[in-house]
């Protein structure tokens, strides 16, 4: 039969099987950026930087894989999981950076799956169960316009490499931060209850927007944001109170460490193996 | 469900459109939304992509439960990717076979009523990260082998999304043959892990063609039609054939004792699956069966009060344009 090649060809020998993760790395967006670490750059904080960059990304995108087959619509389905997989990106380039600047040479993998929850340094807010459609949505909202600022910065970092990350994640960011702001209005708008959500979800992320401002200095923009779309949506401004604790020391909410555990389960229990 | 062309349908056909319709199907030309049809054969396909849109849906699941657990950060984005794509594999199939009159939140009331059917391999459990590999080998390699020809379905709509689906899905079959590879290639518990699922998931592999040709009802009209382009026996060897070789080089057993080479026929001779166990799955009989509907069904429920809220939204939006306009 005619159609037989596509099966055929399967146990055939592919070079380029190392990158087939389709949608994750047909591009390299460091291709061309030079990646050793430049002279007189203080490279424990780079790595400190880049390691909380990225611990908040893997965070935020186990948090968005758990929506998938939950979520209200399949164009959620696929626009959640499309959020999740660049922010999965934007962290495994920052971890093998992080390895590069702290000189131990770890690979993604190793800041993944062998830390515990005290050495993650993502803001608590990523970490907090994704509760209903309504709070992962301001949660998405506040995160990709807090982090879109912030790559926005790093664009022109000292480090080549950190702000090639950042220049590829701004256009990812940019996206995230439209598509919760869309439907932060959506909601806020459409019916009684989908405004009540939306109101109990601000009340729900206020106390830990405190720590975004102190970790990032992005306040300005994110309350811009944040305006805006509140006003669009017919919401009050969440008006938050300091919680004491901070992601960035490693202080964590109880959530943390049931995600990390399930996240890192098969590694750790086949340490020995390759995958 | 309703059908835009019911007038059309339910009328006895015109000698001209019937002959026309024919006469397209001779020459091997595709039939597209506009033209008449015979009823039969637009249910027929509607309950066909129906049900392959499910299956793409219900299918996420058993993969999906693995992207938070994928042992790298690699094979967690490409699973991740994956199953995202099968998301869009649904929407386009739902797409289809909104062209032939069918409307996607009917299809899927039917889904979660039980009333409209999914691939009964969905039924069955992810029991280790392997089988994320033997899905992609099997499971997919079968759905290619289905529908690979699907390609050249009589129904332009649907082919045209097979052609897009069959690429992606040799991707995906290509990407869990690789992770077999390499679960191989290293440690004693990890080929164990792989030879565990290949002893699992074979039989219900070979069970995706359905039921024995001298036993599936609705085949024969489906192929005079050229909705379908192969019998399911047909399809059934040719996997099995291909599948062979590629478990040798892989170096895993297929748990069939009857399996071998036949050089008279050139093509290999197989045990029979077990087709009460298909039966008692396409009956809800199947280890997960009642997880999976109860899982779309939450998330569709859960999910009604923001599509509820998108609906009001657009709804004033639309009434804020017109006072706009209006003054």
């Amino acid at each position: 039969m005619s159609d037989d090649h596509v099966y055929l060809t399967l146990a055939e020998g592919h070079e380029d099987d190392t990158r087939w993760a389709y949608g994750t790395g047909f591009e390299d967006p460091l291709h061309g950026v030079d990646t050793t670490v430049p002279e007189g750059i203080d490279t424990g904080r780079l790595a400190a930087d880049c390691v909380a960059l990225a611990d908040d990304a893997l965070v935020s995108a186990q948090r968005l894989a758990e929506w998938i087959t939950r979520a209200p619509e399949l164009e959620e389905e696929v626009a959640l999981a499309n959020i999740g997989l660049d922010l999965l990106g934007q962290a495994r380039l920052l971890y093998s950076r992080a390895g590069q600047a702290d000189g131990t040479g770890r690979d993604e993998d190793a800041y993944a799956y062998f830390r515990d929850a005290g050495d993650f340094r993502n803001v608590r807010l990523a970490e907090l169960p994704n509760g209903d459609f309504a709070f992962s949505i301001v949660r998405l909202l506040v995160l990709s316009s807090c982090r879109v600022a912030h790559f926005h910065r790093l664009t022109s970092h000292t480090d080549p490499v950190l702000a090639a990350i950042a220049a590829k994640g701004v256009k990812e960011l940019t996206y995230h931060r439209q598509y919760a702001a869309e439907w932060a209005v959506r909601l806020g708008d459409g019916t009684e209850e989908s405004h009540r959500r939306m109101r109990r979800a601000m009340d729900q992320v206020a106390p830990y927007l405190g720590e975004l401002f102190t970790t990032y200095d992005v306040r300005d923009e994110v309350v811009a944001d944040l305006r805006q779309v509140t006003e669009a949506a017919g919401l009050p401004m969440p008006v938050y109170r300091p919680l004491p604790g901070a992601g960035r020391d490693g202080e964590h909410t109880e959530h943390l460490a049931p995600l990390l555990a399930e996240l890192q389960g098969v590694a750790r229990a086949h340490p020995e193996a390759t995958w | 469900m309703t059908t835009t062309h019911s007038a059309e349908a339910g009328a006895p056909p015109e000698d001209g459109l019937q002959a026309h319709f024919d006469a397209t199907i001779a020459r091997d030309q595709r039939i597209e939304p506009r033209d008449w049809m015979p009823d039969g054969y637009r249910k027929t396909l509607v309950r066909q992509i129906a049900q392959h849109a499910h299956s793409e849906i219900i299918g996420m699941q058993p993969e999906g439960e693995w992207i938070t657990k994928a042992p790298s950060l690699r094979r967690k984005a490409i699973l991740f990717a994956k199953v995202q794509d099968e998301a869009g594999h649904g929407l386009y199939l739902y797409s289809a076979a909104e062209t032939l009159g069918a409307d996607r939140a009917d299809l899927t009331d039917r889904l979660i009523e039980g009333r409209q059917k999914y691939s009964s391999i969905f039924n069955y459990p992810t029991l280790s990260f392997a089988d994320v590999g033997v899905i992609g080998w099997f499971v997919d390699g079968a759905a290619i082998c289905n529908q690979v020809p699907l390609c050249r379905s009589s129904y332009g709509p649907y082919a045209r999304a097979m052609v897009r689906i069959c690429k992606e899905e040799s991707f995906h079959q290509r990407q869990g043959y690789e992770l077999l590879m390499t679960m191989m290639r290293g440690t004693e518990e990890q080929r164990a892990m792989v030879q565990d699922a290949v002893d699992r998931w074979w039989w219900p592999s070979l069970m995706m063609f359905g039921p024995p040709d001298d036993s599936s009802p609705n085949s024969a009209q489906s192929m005079a039609w050229k909705i379908k382009r192969h019998s399911n026996d047909e399809l059934r060897r040719r996997f099995v054939d291909m599948t062979v070789p590629q478990a040798e080089k892989l170096g895993v057993t297929l748990p069939d004792p009857q399996l071998r080479w036949n050089a008279e026929r050139g093509h290999h001779d197989f045990g029979t699956p077990d087709w009460d166990e298909l039966m008692r799955v396409i009956k809800g009989g199947g280890p997960c069966n009642a997880q999976r509907m109860e899982r779309r069904r939450s998330a569709h429920e859960d999910g009604a009060w923001v599509r509820e809220a998108a609906t009001a939204h657009a709804a004033k939006q639309s009434e804020r344009a017109k006072k706009e306009t209006a003054a």
